[in-house]
Order: C-alpha cells, then structure tokens, then sequence
C-alpha cells in the first residue's frame, strides 16, 4: 500500500526513499493487484523508472524540482501521451499514439510527476461501470465481483487499490465522482474550463472537464493545483487567476458557512437507504463544524438525466465521426460486398471500419446524438435540451444564492455487481442522477468518502459550489475529512 | 429572351468562396502558402487529431468584416461557428466548422452595370456571407473499387468567406459582371488573392429557367453547377446550361417541383456541364454549434473602425478618376477594374505627363498589350510610371510625335536607361525650323502635281507628302510638317 501524495514528497525531501524507490513500490502493486483488479490499460515500468531516475539526479544535484516531484500519477486513456497509447479503451484506437502530449500531461511532466500509465475506462468514456472498454472490466478493489464505476474506473480503482496515490480522470456527467464514490476515493471534477481540454479525447465537448483523484482532499488539490489554469489552446478555458488550493486545508471550523441540503435528491426514488442515512451523517459531522444547514432545491432537476442524454450523445455523434478509419485507428481490411454494392467502396470502408471499432454503447449513443441533431427532430430534442439546461443553470444560481455549498449524494447506490446494468442502458444512465446536474451548469464538485455500508462497500457524499469555487469545496471537504477517517479506511486485497 | 420557342428568363444565383489572405488557417497555426509539398503544412489541429482543439484566428475575422463592409452588408454584434457533419476523406474530422444561421455577414448587394443598356445599374442582393474552413484535396477513386485514395490536407482549415447572392442575375454576362465587381473589391481591399488556379476562389452557379408557355411560368429544376476555373468557363457552363435545361424541359416536361437540386460538374475541353454523383443522399448537414469554440461578439467600435480603414471604394475612385482626370466612364472602369496597382500607376502617369486622357489610352493599349504579353504584373512592369509619365509629357508638349514615343516606349521596355537616354540612344533629335522650311521646299518643288491637287480641293493629297518627309527625316514631326507645308502653300 502506497502511502499519499504529500507523504510521498516527504519522505523524498528527507531522503528517506528516492522517486525511485517509490516508482519500484508502484510496479509492485501493480504487480500484485493488476490481475485482479485490470485499472490500466497500459503500463511502462521502464519509462517511469527512467523519469524517476531523472528526478532523483536533479534532486542529487541540488536543481529545482517541481511541485509533484516523484509523485507517481496514472493518468486516464482519454488523456493523449506520446510516449505511450491513448486508446479510449476502444478497439478504435487500440494502436493509437498521439504525436502530443495532452496539456495536462505536459503540466505533470513540468510538476516532475512520475507518470507510470494509462487507466482502464468505459469506452470513449461513455458508461458508469467501466464494463464497456475493450480492454475488460475493471474490479473494484473492496469487491472484485462489483464494479468500480466509471467511465474513470480504472483511475478511480488505482489509487483505491494502493497503486498509485493520485490519478487524472475526466468528467463529463459524473465519471470522475461515481467512480472515486465507489472506490472510497476523493475525486474532484473542476469548474468547466478551469482545467484545458487540449489533448483529452473529446466525448461532449460543453460538458467534459478532467480533474484529480486521490485519497484524500490536500492530496487532491495537489494535483488540482498542478494542472489549472487558462490555456489557449483552448478557447473555452477560462483565463482567471488560480488560487492557492493547497492552503487553508488543516481545519475543521466551518462558522460562517452555509451548506444547502438537497432535499429532493434525498428524497428522491431508488435513493439506497444507506446512502441517505451517509448524507444525514455528513449533515451533522458539518453542522458541528459550525456550518449552517438550509434546505435548497433544484426544481428542473428530474430534467437533468434527459437533457444529459440528450446533449452529451449529440456532441458525441460529431466528435467521433473523425474515426472513420481514413487516417488513423481500425480500419476494415475486409469489406462487405453487400456494402460496396450498395454504397460504393468509401461508404463501405467507413461502415465497416466503425462497426468493427466501436462498442455497442458507442454506437448507441452516436445513433441517439445523430437523431437528435437530425433534420425535423432538432427542435423536439437538441434545441429543447439547451433550452432545458438553460433552466438547469438557473436553478444552480438561485440555489446559491441562498447557500455556499450544496450538499447531496454522488450516486443512487453503492458499486452495484459487474454485470447487473450493463444489458439495461435506462438502469445505466440512472447512476448519473446527482452527478449531470454539475457538468450541464458548469460547475465544481467533488466527492468524498462517507463511510462504509453494512456489506463493507464505500458510501460517498457530493458537494457542489459555484463556478471556480473548487477552493471552498477542498476547505469543506477537508474539514469534513478532518473530523471523519472514512478517506483513511482501504480493502483488503 | 427566347430560345427558339417560348421566352425564357434565366434565373442565375452564385455562390463564391474566397480564401482570406490569412498568413495562417483559421483554427491553428499552420501556414496557408500555396504549393507546398502534401501534408507539410498540417498539425494536430487541422489533421482533426483526437483531443486537438480549435482557436480562432482573429485575423481572419478581420478580413470576413472587411469583406462584408466591402459588400454592403450588415455585421451582427454576435456570430458564432457551426459544425457542418459530412464523411469525406478530405474532412478529417468528419465536419466542417462553418457558420449557420448567424453568418458574419447578411443583407449586401453589388450593383453591376446593366448589360441591356449601358447607363443604368443592375443591384444584385447578396444574401450572406459566412466563414468556414477548406477541407484538404483528396483524389479517391471510387469507380474501380479498390480503396486506393490519396489525400492532401495542406488547405485543410483555410480559411474561406462563402458569399452567396440572391437568384438575381439574368445572363451570363451579368453573372460575369457581378464576379469581376466582387473580385475587384476582395483584391482591392487585400482581402483575398482571387486566384481562381488556386482555387483563392471558386464559384458554383446555381441556374434554372423560367419558361412563359402562354402568360404560365414554368420553371425548370434547379441546377448547380461546379468546378468551373476561370470567369469564362463561368460564362460559358452558364449558356450551355440554359440551352442543356431547355432542351430537357422540351423533352421531359420535368419542373421544379419533379426534381431536387442536382449537381452538375463542368467540363472546360468538351465545353459542357455533366451530372455528377451525388455526395449525400440526402444532405442533412446536423449543423449545431460548435462547443469548442465560444460565440463572437463583435462590438459596433471595431465594425466602425473596420469601416474607416476600407478607405476608397472601386465605385468612388472610378468616379473620381472621370472628374479629376477628365477620362470617359469607360476608360475609368477599364483602369479600375485592373485593380489597386494598375489604378496607382495610371495616377502616377496621368500626374507626371499633365495629360490624363493620354495616359489612359497610353496604358489600356500599349501598358496593358505588353503586361499581357510579358505576363508580368503592374509591379513587375519594366517601365515606371514615372518615366511613361515624362514620355507622355513629351508627346503632349508635341517635342515628340506617336511614332517616336512608340519607339522610345519599345526602347525603353528593353533598356533600364532614362527617357532621356533613350531618346539619344535612338537618334532622336528635334528638326530646327530652318531644316524643317527647307525639307518642305524641296518636297512641295519636286511634286507639283500634289500641290494642284490640294489647291483644287483634295486636301487629303498632302499626307502623301507628310509620309515622304518622314521618309527623308524620322525625327520630322508630322505635325510640325504639314503646318509647314500648308503655310508655304498658303503664300504661293
Ligand atoms: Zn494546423
């Protein structure tokens, strides 16, 4: 078991152990949990032991080091590395590499991070259980017969499983905090724009934003701290100051601080009861804490999951219709004669090629976003959604004007078993109930440990706080975890 | 007009694509110079890589307000971009980023002369004009079945204005007065190079007719005609299409309403537009707007401020040349419709020489003749308008006749040397008045007989000897002789 990020960074500092040896501790773990557990896609000992070398000698030498110095990090198959695969965990782009780093990628090699792989995911990021990739499912480390979440299951179910301490995931309707809620982890999805898309393998461009998995919130906004800040390469990151998110977070007063409970979300149907009664717990664990309790609502939220399946499969309908098989990923060697006859052989190629690359829930969601874009339906389904999630924001900026933080469940249940939702897509999208509602409005949430359930699964609960307010979750959700030790607690594996 | 059997209106409609003199493309960073080597001017971005996303190039906003000013068109306070959703290998994304239903520019015109009759104008609305990027050039050949393509994505992300007009041109001369008129304005301004051999620009006729078959409009289907490489294939695709859709009219009886737009391509050798095969079945392009990219907001401050760096319109300085330089509305056009350079060097002779009207004549013949023939554009033109201008000076002042002008003209084009010089070089003198009264003796003793002629009436027998004073002595100025001449007959 890997000790934390900052752990990590003081015992380098004191000479203890050298990036090396921590670097030796990962591909042990690795070693000895992959087999059960399947978190990555790609690994490259060599490669991490080769920057860890390079870390140390810099360090030996007495040069400035970065701020991840030696920190391991794995990093999601989304994010594109040239030194390694980005597969999107799809037979699509199973021999894809890059020929540029993702701009968070560059960010941890300027951090002196160690980045030793690439995390398993649902394909193209398009799932809840991570049962979708190409690659196998991943388990989740406290019960290898459930799931770990996903789409960033693999990031999540990593620093669970003690491999690494921190990971990159990406969001785009809860796929950073489901995940990191299964798995006991903590998991931040940034304010949209906080952090560049530049390099991550689009799913919903309005909606997707990448952010920090960790054990904990000060080893979070480590990395958090590592990869903000306005790029332009991407015209949508936001060109704001970054604040310093690593300070302030030893603290367990929350005097002052107005926590709105979503009441509907607690209400809501489905809702496990052992996940409602973590709410209530974090309820009190905040309200002595000094923080005020109010009771808020979202009124358009039973608009959130059909205005989500509605945006989130258009925009992704468009942004992987370049893999068409013409200049990179599968392309079909044998075609259809059927196909040839009936399309000519270009169409063909393209038909082929995308029917032998993508999964069944790829295709799913292209068909849908491509309905819902089409001529005569647009008015019915796209234009109606971003009508919708106009509402959506709205609601958001009303809520807070009555509370600094909302707080409410990530997820509906706990990790639910591998196989139980995978053939029922409504059950499926059903797990992104608390979670679209950040990633429509744009805003940062986090997701923190809450405990574990009768069975011994984590339970979670999520705060959410207004735009480029990742700094007041991080306080909130230290505080929490100051006076709680649920982000302490690991399986046994 | 009529073809044969019942009248018909020819109803023409263009779609023009200029590429915007950017030095970059319109979402990255690559360079947009012509010819390179395939696939050398292509990153990330506009290679459509997983994960690359695109910036803006303000630059080529600039030009597309420009552009629009240009064009009498209204700039909105806020534009966005648009995803257009195609397969084609030359579209490596698998859309076009272009603009939908809020285009940078809307609700322009370009009056063009009417070609019916000559003083008055003809208005051709334009519609909108939008910016989009190119997609790269791909050669897929798709008839043998073999999946043999290659494809260069250079142009791909260039970035391109789409000017569409409205169904307002009548002929294709109108169509080919209203080209030239948008030409001349997107060159004038720098906005685009118009170099229809690089594909700077392209056109795409849309063409149909409506026949009067007893006071009833019948109008034929609809007809978009392609790959069409100079104003001429232009004209001509146009005329062969009117008589194309006539005789199918004749034959079918198919209307409008019994045929969707189709697309034609045109063929310059056979000298004849051909269907080509359709792309799409049917083309729903699933436009939704970009979430890459944010909306533009262009405040009323930099619209004026575009508007006050247009400086003189084509319109104005033909206008202006007539008054200031007392030229024909004719010679105006010919000389402005040259463009920028040609306008500032026929200003620099006309200002030198003192004499407008030769020097506009001077340069629609001789300058413009040899520019042809040496292929060379105005900066390139071995002769100054400096010195044409002084050459000129001479010929107005009479020190020099036509003839000899031409001369020094030819010398000049030859020799990198003065005016001056080169009226040395060449042997030129000026014929005392003495030289020139006894020249004229000796001509008028030795033809007695051209003399009676003249004084019986036929005045022209006189040029008879003007050509043989010249004969006798080049640097004699005709005029100078026949004065001569003429005073010495006068006193006889
Ligand atoms: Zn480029």
């Amino acid at each position: 078991m890997l000790d934390s990020a900052l752990e990590i960074l003081r015992l380098q500092s004191t000479g203890e152990a050298s990036a090396v040896d921590v670097t030796e501790k990962v591909f042990e773990s690795i070693e000895s949990s992959e087999s059960s557990i399947n978190a990555f896609t790609h690994v490259d000992r060599d490669l991490a032991l080769a920057t860890a070398e390079a870390i140390d000698k810099k360090r030996r030498a007495g040069e400035p080091l970065g701020p991840l110095a030696g920190v391991p990090v794995a990093a999601k198959d989304v994010l594109c590395t040239k030194d390694m695969p980005t597969t999107c965990s799809s037979n699509m782009l199973r021999h894809f590499r890059p020929p540029y780093d993702a701009t968070v990628i560059e960010k941890l090699r300027q951090a002196d991070a160690v980045i030793v792989g690439k995390t398993n995911m649902d394909e193209f990021a398009m799932g809840a259980s991570t049962e979708t990739s190409a690659f196998g499912v991943t388990r989740n480390p406290w019960d290898t017969s459930r799931t770990p979440g996903g789409s960033s299951g693999g990031a999540a179910a990593c620093v669970a499983a003690g491999n690494v301490p921190l990971s990159l995931g990406s969001d785009t309707g809860g796929s950073i905090r489901q995940p990191s809620g299964f798995c006991g982890v903590t998991g931040l999805k940034p304010t949209y724009g906080r952090v560049s898309r530049y390099g991550l393998v689009a799913f919903a461009s309005s909606l997707d934003q990448i952010g920090p998995i960790g054990w904990s919130v000060p080893d979070v906004a480590l990395l958090l701290q590592a990869i903000s800040g306005f790029e332009p390469r991407d015209s949508t990151s936001l060109d704001r100051e970054v604040p310093d998110y690593t300070s302030a977070l030893q603290t367990s007063d929350l005097r002052g601080l107005r926590i709105g409970v979503l009441r509907d979300a607690l209400e809501a149907d489905g809702i496990d009861d052992q996940v409602r009664a973590a709410v209530h717990d974090a309820m009190q664990v905040f309200k002595s804490a000094g923080a005020e309790l109010v009771d808020v609502n979202l009124p358009h939220s039973e608009y959130w999951v059909p205005t989500y399946y509605v945006i989130a499969p258009s925009e992704a309908s468009s942004n992987l219709s370049r893999y068409d098989g013409a200049h990179y990923g599968h392309r079909a060697t044998e075609l259809d004669p059927d196909q040839v006859e009936q399309l000519g052989p270009l169409h063909a190629t393209y038909c082929k090629s995308r029917g032998e690359g993508f999964g069944a829930e790829v295709k799913r969601r292209i068909m849908v976003g491509t309905y819902a874009l089409s001529e005569g339906y647009a008015d019915q389904y796209y234009n109606q959604a971003l009508k919708a999630r106009r509402l959506i924001k709205g609601d958001y900026d009303t809520a807070f004007t009555q509370a600094d933080l909302l707080l409410g469940p990530v997820s509906p249940t706990p990790a639910f078993p591998l196989g139980e939702k995978v053939d029922d897509p409504i059950q499926m999208y059903l797990c992104d109930l608390f979670t679209v509602g950040a990633n429509l409005a744009g805003i940062p949430a986090i997701s923190l440990p809450a405990g574990l359930n009768s069975e011994g699964l984590p339970l979670a609960i999520q705060l959410q706080a207004p735009a480029l307010q990742e700094a007041r979750l991080l306080f909130a959700g230290a505080a929490y975890q100051t006076t709680t030790d649920h982000h302490q607690q690991r399986p046994n594996l | 007009m009529s073809i044969d059997g019942y009248p018909t209106e020819t109803i023409i409609g263009l779609e023009v694509h200029v590429q915007l003199k950017t030095n970059t493309k319109l979402f990255c960073g690559c360079s947009t110079r012509f010819g390179a080597p395939a696939n050398t001017q292509v990153c990330p971005v506009c290679l459509g890589l997983p994960g690359a996303l695109p910036v803006m190039n303000e630059g080529a906003i600039d030009l597309a307000i420009r552009a629009g000013l240009a064009l009498d068109c209204s700039i909105p306070p806020l534009t966005k971009w648009d995803r257009k959703q195609y397969f084609y290998p030359d579209l490596p994304k698998g859309y076009q980023i272009s603009q939908f239903d809020l285009p940078i520019c809307a609700d322009g015109f370009i009056e063009i002369d009417n070609p019916d009759s000559p003083d008055q104008s003809r208005r051709i609305d334009i519609l909108r004009a939008h910016l989009e990027e190119d997609a790269g050039k791909s050669m897929h050949d798709e008839a043998t079945g073999r999946s043999e393509s290659r494809i260069d994505l250079n142009r791909c992300g260039t970035p391109l204005l789409e000017i569409v007009s409205q169904p307002d041109m009548r002929s294709s001369t109108e169509a080919k007065l209203y080209l030239t008129e948008l030409k001349l304005r997107m060159t004038h301004l720098g906005i685009s190079d118009c170099e229809m051999q690089e594909g700077s620009l392209r056109v795409d006729a849309n063409v149909n007719l409506h026949i009067d078959v007893d006071g009833k409009k019948i109008a034929t289907p609809i007809v978009e005609i392609k790959n069409m490489n100079s104003f001429r294939a232009v004209e001509r695709a146009i005329d062969y299409e009117i008589d194309r859709q006539y005789d199918e009219w004749e034959e079918t009886g198919k209307t409008i309403h019994d045929m969707p737009k189709r697309t034609f391509g045109w063929d310059d050798s056979k000298e004849r537009t051909f269907k080509q095969r359709e792309k799409e079945e049917s083309a729903d392009y699933r436009y939704f707007p970009d979430p890459d990219l944010l909306p533009i907001r262009l405040p009323v401050e930099r619209i004026e401020q575009a508007r006050d760096g247009l400086g003189e319109m084509p319109a104005a300085i033909r206008t202006r040349l007539q008054g200031q330089y007392g030229i024909k509305p004719y010679d105006a056009n010919v000389i402005v419709n040259q463009g920028r350079e040609l306008i500032d060097y026929y200003e620099v002779v006309a200002n030198n020489s003192g004499d407008g009207k030769r020097s506009s004549s001077w340069i629609q013949q001789d300058v413009l003749r040899t520019m042809n023939d040496l292929q060379c554009p105005v900066g390139d033109f071995p002769i100054s308008a400096e010195k044409l201008g002084e050459l000129l000076k001479r010929v107005s002042s009479g020190s020099l006749d036509n003839t000899r002008a031409r001369d020094v003209f030819a010398h000049l084009l030859e020799n990198d040397c003065t005016v001056e010089e080169a009226i040395e070089a060449l042997g030129i003198v000026s014929v005392d008045g003495n030289e020139l009264e006894s020249l004229c003796q000796e001509l008028l003793q030795s033809n007695p007989a051209v003399v009676e002629d003249y004084k019986g009436g036929k005045k022209q027998a006189i040029g008879s000897l003007i050509g043989q004073a010249k004969k006798k002595n080049p640097n004699a100025n005709p005029q100078q002789v026949r004065e001569t001449l003429l005073r010495i007959i006068d006193s006889i």
